[in-house]
């Protein structure tokens, strides 16, 4: 069984470490945040200007002037912190953050990144995704491994126009998690009960397949 | 120095046709909403406007845009306005699009006397295109210029009669970085206090950065994505 959104965010939950400042994009990312293993603490950055975000407000107790980079409500943990976005991206730019996680379009075998714009379509912007991937040390792709027509989302080269150049470290998709080095994609482990072939198949870029890959453990 | 002004249209002096405002906020959060309602009923047209979203279709800076007040929007991000992207479209309305860090750093460094920064947002995309670009560290980075304004227009939570501002929650954004940035500085305030009244440790905004400052009559606060749990 491939993966869904929730079992993609679990396994991105295994990747956080005791520590890190994380900044989490908007989609299947945000939901990373549910799935932190209890025995670490890490502190979600959200770059609109606060660090230490919590759960979303309960009913009622709801604050206008309190929101994440999605413009949702949220709440603030104990110890969180508000600033500018000047030094919310300075935390960024800085490489303050360790990790970002965010979707995309198209990811290539070099590590670019398409998540923005689609040439003829209306384009809203970039957001803070372009300083995001710029300075961001460790970059995790959360995405669907092939688009709606069923075609491939891990490319030789994105065919979109880019958001970043050779900075994703890793891509975890509903069928597998890769590596991105020596300008390829490597298996790494695949989704419960997906086969290597299936993974193959849904890859157009270059992928070096260990002889022994690992099946994901998700709980 | 007393900066109060006696109500909106008083601190919207000197605004004219074809002048360059900023306004701060992030979505709805932090907007200006008392001096862009008054800007709707000035009809102030061919506006240059720097703020990092466009609004909505019937609130924020999406009721200038109904009203097609504004010449070009300078954004980092411009989703959920349908009339926006109309304008957009049919080529009414001119858009540069500017990642979000590189935007609050452009206001800072126009606020701050810096003329331009290197920054590695945007590198090997469009943004870089016609940009000088420079490698440090091993690392290429691209040359960005600093923005000012005639105008900029921010919101803060309370104000002191010197201008002293302080921001409530995320609503602070980018509010600083553009009271820096304006020729003239406008603060609209839910709460104007006499000088002294505020703890001069805690201000967020220092009074030298604003010209005017008064407290808005009405704030409607609205939330673009109300997102709670169930107790």
């Amino acid at each position: 069984m491939a993966l869904d959104k929730i079992g993609i965010a679990k396994r991105i939950a295994q990747e956080l470490q005791n520590g890190w400042y994380v900044n989490l994009g908007i989609g299947i990312p945000t939901l990373v945040a549910n799935y932190v293993p209890k025995n670490i603490e890490v502190e979600f950055q959200s770059e609109n200007g606060l660090l230490g975000m919590g759960a979303f407000p309960f009913d009622g107790e709801e604050d206008a002037d309190l929101i994440n980079a999605g413009k949702q409500t949220v709440t603030l943990n104990k110890g969180g912190v508000i600033f500018d976005s000047a030094t919310s991206f300075a935390m960024i730019r800085g490489q303050h953050v360790q990790l970002t996680v965010l979707g995309a379009m198209e990811v290539s075998q070099n590590g670019d990144i398409a998540n923005w714009k689609i040439p003829g379509r209306m384009v809203k912007g970039m957001g803070g995704a372009m300083d995001l991937v710029a300075s961001a040390q460790n970059i995790i792709v959360a995405m669907m491994h092939t688009n709606k027509k069923g075609e491939s989302k891990l490319l030789k080269q994105c065919s979109l126009p880019l958001t970043g150049v050779g900075c994703v470290t890793k891509v975890i998709t509903n069928l597998a998690m890769l590596e991105i080095k020596d300008n390829t994609f490597h298996l790494i482990e695949r989704a419960p009960g997906v086969s290597v072939q299936e993974i193959i198949n849904a890859t157009e870029g270059t992928l070096v397949i260990p002889e022994l890959v690992p099946e994901m453990k998700i709980d | 120095m007393n900066k109060v002004v006696n109500n909106v249209t008083e601190a919207l002096e000197g605004i004219e046709d074809n002048m360059t405002l900023m306004f701060g906020g992030f979505g709805l959060c932090g907007i200006p909403e008392n001096s862009i309602a008054k800007l709707v009923e000035m009809n102030t047209t061919g506006l240059t406007c720097i703020s990092n979203n466009a609004g909505v279709d019937d609130f924020g800076l999406g009721l200038l845009l109904q009203k097609k007040q504004i010449k070009k929007m300078i954004s980092s991000y411009v989703g959920e306005n349908d009339e926006f992207e109309r304008q957009m479209l049919s080529g009414e309305l001119e858009v540069d699009l500017i990642p979000q860090g590189s935007l609050a750093e452009r206001c800072r460094a126009g606020g701050a006397g810096i003329p331009a920064f290197y920054t590695p947002a945007g590198y090997g995309t469009e943004v870089a295109e016609g940009k000088e670009i420079k490698e440090f560290n091993g690392k290429p980075h691209i040359l960005e210029t600093a923005l000012t304004a005639d105008f900029a227009i921010v919101k803060a939570w309370k104000g002191d009669t010197e201008g002293n501002l302080i921001f409530k929650a995320t609503a602070r954004n980018f509010n600083p970085m553009m009271a820096m940035a304006g020729k003239i500085t406008i603060a609209e305030v839910e709460e104007l206090v006499p000088a002294g009244e505020l703890d001069p440790n805690f201000i967020h905004t220092p009074g030298i950065f604003v010209q005017r400052i008064f407290q808005g009559e009405r704030f409607e606060k609205r939330i673009e994505q109300r997102t709670v749990r169930q107790k």
